[in-house]
């Protein structure tokens, strides 16, 4: 394998390892925040409990999100030194605004909701966890407008001096209309995620019949976050949609396997090419459809692949300006099914919830499965989104072979990437094992600290 | 703001922050190197972690928004400096990762297997961290192999690495180690109680020494393997005596049990050496061992004058607030520590 490709796969399986982290401390600050909000405001023991039991799941995905974005931040200059030279003037500002404006607050107040309860006065306790809820959704934000900016580059000019781009409006940067459908979009997974955790382990405890309140209030709210939240992800994937249509067409051609341009555009319902990837063989359909995703109306053109090829072939030279189209495909496929899934679920938890003996319904046993939903749909929606923008790193501007270290080696790279596979793959079945082993003891295990779960010992020497 | 003006004043700012970084984790990577040795019993072990359990993670924001705030001030200084250490920073993430998940996870069971092992991670974790950064900082003021485009010129990573360990880089790296196990030791004796209290005291008076040896190499290589004959001269200034000054004071407080001016005065000896590095550095960023023209300076490796004034103003305004909350999680949570069970958060 050549530098390049190995880079691309250790930052690909970096950063979808942190995603794994990422959604469930965006969304499950908020319910912890919330929950011990109500305590404050009712003193129900049972909302005391609740806080206690879901901030325990939070704490134990928090360590993993925050050692995992460390190496984010490093590897930019560390893998992708061609690219830290020549976009930094603008990609860095976000990244260090994130971390004045954002780590450190979430990072200092989660120590002080750890540590603080019954030494610092109530009220100062119940704040710290409302400031560590906004600290990492506002983390969120700045990453998304540097990741808004590489797929949609706005605020800044090419300086012919220097050799490379320079930030010229930094309200165009923080205002890019990509980043901030990114924004609300990925701030709805977070909720969606941290309200499929609540709702697979409730139903599971329910289905026991243990904590029986405790979990039913969970999964009522639980099941209203989803579903609201999951809405919101819908209306922000489909303004999504809108802006790809004017701001990365190929994309937009390259999720729907639309090799020739359309008018009115059709929606693919099961497409199957031929091996070279450039041509149809068979599709089922849906008239009117795409056309009504990419524009909002039923007869827009819809460029395909085959002509924006030719077309950036003129603009830019010639190369190969289609993203791996099986990959962005399938993922965009995967991403909006579990979405629907997941939406129809939390509504079907709602009309059931309102009947007695809910716990019974046929159905029901499957709930404690729904969570891996939100995990399938959030991976799937960032391969899709960081692998329609190749050969791009930043679109139109700079591609993934001007990016790299130059000095790397494929020595070290395999070093590093065999080292981060052992690091992550042993601290992911730890992660897992704790999760599940907290998640099934239930809240009377959260509420006597860790000491009292037993946890058989990981790894093969004892 | 003229453009020099704001390039100089990033070149502070980035040094304020990695001097926030070592005086902050400087001793909680002592801490954590020395968990293992002073911690006895399980409730000692969770003693000693809670000293600074509220505050690790808020101390290594510092060395994120260093790297973060040298992306946005100075690229190329990042993409020289990231790409060039490339092996031993991925060594200092794996320490850290292990490093930052074991605090987290050590108590989530009662194995003592599973916590000793967890331990052992925060200890080894702390360890490498703090010797590759002592390692690299080293390298850092003596000069790297850096040519015409900015780049890091070795064979590969393997070679890098090895040659990081030069004498020089050697004595950086353990020197730092003792200084931090010194103001960890110190850390201890401030916020412990009881016998463990008593512990870290005898273990801060050993640890003195050791500390004072190392820098005394420090000084020697200092004077052997960087320009600072040529850029400065013989006598230093009053900034590097200040800090030996500092050093060698600290072991009369520990000896009179004034442990908060024993901290104080290690604190003042982590600060003023890092001053001194970046004055021997300034203006360079990096220098080139190959030929003094391909330095990196403030003046060829910073963003443009735009966004340093954007910077500016958002530093200007956050970073106070920062610094505000952060004292006072230091000042709610000042009280001693005890092994007493009732009192241990996990």
């Amino acid at each position: 394998m050549n530098p390049t490709l190995l880079s691309q796969w250790q930052f690909a399986l970096t950063s979808i390892y942190h995603w794994l982290f990422v959604p469930l401390t965006l969304g499950m600050g908020w319910f912890v925040a919330y929950m011990q909000t109500r305590y404050y405001q009712t003193r129900d023991e049972t909302w005391r409990k609740m806080a206690k039991f879901w901030g325990k799941l939070l704490l134990i995905n928090f360590a993993m999100g925050v050692v995992t974005g460390i190496v984010m931040e490093f590897q930019f200059g560390m893998n992708w030194s061609g690219y830290s030279r020549y976009v930094g003037d603008i990609f860095g500002a976000p990244l260090a605004i994130e971390a004045l404006l954002a780590f450190f607050m979430e990072s200092t107040f989660l120590g002080v909701w750890i540590f603080g309860e019954g030494r610092i006065p109530e009220k100062v306790h119940l704040a710290s966890i409302w400031l560590v809820a906004i600290g990492s959704n506002l983390s969120a934000i700045w990453i998304l407008i540097a990741n808004g900016w590489m797929q949609h580059p706005v605020g800044y000019v090419l300086n012919e001096a220097t050799g490379r781009a320079e930030l010229v409006d930094f309200f165009a940067l923080i205002g890019n209309s990509k980043a901030w459908t990114f924004i609300w979009h990925t701030l709805a997974v977070g909720l969606v995620t941290a309200a499929f955790l609540i709702i697979s382990v409730s139903a599971y405890h329910l289905l026991r019949k243990q904590n029986v309140d405790f979990f039913r209030r969970s999964l009522r709210i639980g099941a209203w976050v989803g579903l609201i939240a999951s809405i919101i992800v819908f209306l922000g994937g489909h303004t999504m949609g809108q802006l790809m249509y004017e701001q990365q067409p190929m994309k937009l051609a390259a999720l729907e396997a639309i090799w020739e341009t359309e008018q009115p555009a059709s929606f693919s319902l099961l497409t199957i090419g031929d091996l070279s990837g450039r041509r149809e063989v068979w599709s089922i359909r849906i008239p009117y459809l795409m056309s009504f995703l990419a524009c909002n109306n039923f007869d827009c053109e819809v460029k395909g692949v085959n002509e924006l090829q030719a077309q950036y072939e003129a603009q830019y030279g010639p190369g190969n300006y289609i993203p791996l189209m099986v990959v962005t495909y399938w993922t965009f496929r995967i991403m909006m099914v579990f979405g629907f899934i997941m939406m129809g679920v939390s509504a079907w938890i709602l009309l059931a919830m309102r009947r007695e003996g809910y716990e019974n319904r046929p159905g029901f046993k499957w709930l404690p499965w729904a969570v891996a939903m939100p995990y399938l749909a959030g991976m799937s929606g960032w391969i899709l989104t960081e692998m329609g923008r190749q050969p791009w790193v930043v679109y139109g501007l700079l591609k993934v072979e001007d990016a790299i270290s130059p000095n790397l080696t494929v020595a070290d790279l395999w070093i590093s990437l065999i080292g981060y596979t052992l690091v992550y793959g042993s601290l992911a079945v730890i992660m897992f094992r704790l999760m599940k082993k907290y998640a099934l003891a239930g809240p009377e295990a959260a509420m006597h600290e860790s000491v009292d779960v037993a946890l058989s010992p990981v790894g093969a020497d004892d | 703001m003229s453009y020099e003006f704001l390039q100089t004043l990033w070149f502070i700012l980035i040094a304020i922050l990695w001097i926030g970084f070592y005086f902050l984790e400087g001793f909680d990577f002592g801490v954590g190197m020395l968990l293992p040795f002073l911690g006895k019993k399980d409730e000692e072990r969770r003693a000693i972690i809670n000293t600074i359990g509220t505050f690790w993670d808020g101390n290594e924001v510092w060395l994120l928004t260093a790297g973060g705030a040298t992306f946005a001030a100075f690229p190329h200084w990042y993409a020289t400096m990231f790409s060039g250490f490339y092996l031993p920073l991925f060594l200092l993430l794996v320490g850290l990762i292990l490093r930052g998940v074991s605090f987290e996870y050590r108590s989530k069971s009662p194995d003592p297997k599973w916590r000793n092992r967890f331990d052992w991670m925060i200890a080894i974790g702390s360890f490498l961290a703090a010797l590759l950064l002592g390692t690299a900082f080293a390298n850092l003021a003596k000069g790297v192999p850096i040519d015409a485009n900015m780049n890091y010129v070795s064979p590969n990573g393997l070679v890098t690495t090895i040659s990081l360990l030069n004498p020089y880089g050697l004595i950086g790296g353990l020197a730092t180690v003792a200084v931090f196990l010194l103001h960890g030791a110190n850390f201890l004796t401030l916020k412990l109680d009881g016998e463990l209290r008593e512990r870290a005291h005898a273990l801060s008076k050993k640890l003195y020494w050791i500390a004072l040896v190392a820098v005394i190499l420090l000084t020697i290589g200092t004077y052997v393997y960087t320009d600072v004959l040529t850029k400065i001269g013989v006598n230093p200034g009053i900034i590097p005596i200040l800090s030996v000054v500092a050093l060698v004071s600290s072991i009369y407080f520990i000896n009179q049990r004034r442990e908060g001016r024993a901290f104080a005065a290690v604190s003042a000896y982590i600060v003023l050496t890092q001053v001194s590095f970046f004055m021997l550095m300034f203006p360079r960023v990096m220098i080139s061992s190959l030929k003094p023209a391909w330095n990196l300076t403030i003046y060829n490796a910073s963003s443009s004058q735009y966004t340093l004034t954007a910077m500016t103003i958002i530093a200007l305004i956050f970073v106070p607030i920062v610094l505000a909350y952060q004292a006072w999680t230091y000042y709610m949570f000042r009280k001693r520590i005890t092994v007493e069970k009732k009192d241990l958060v996990y």
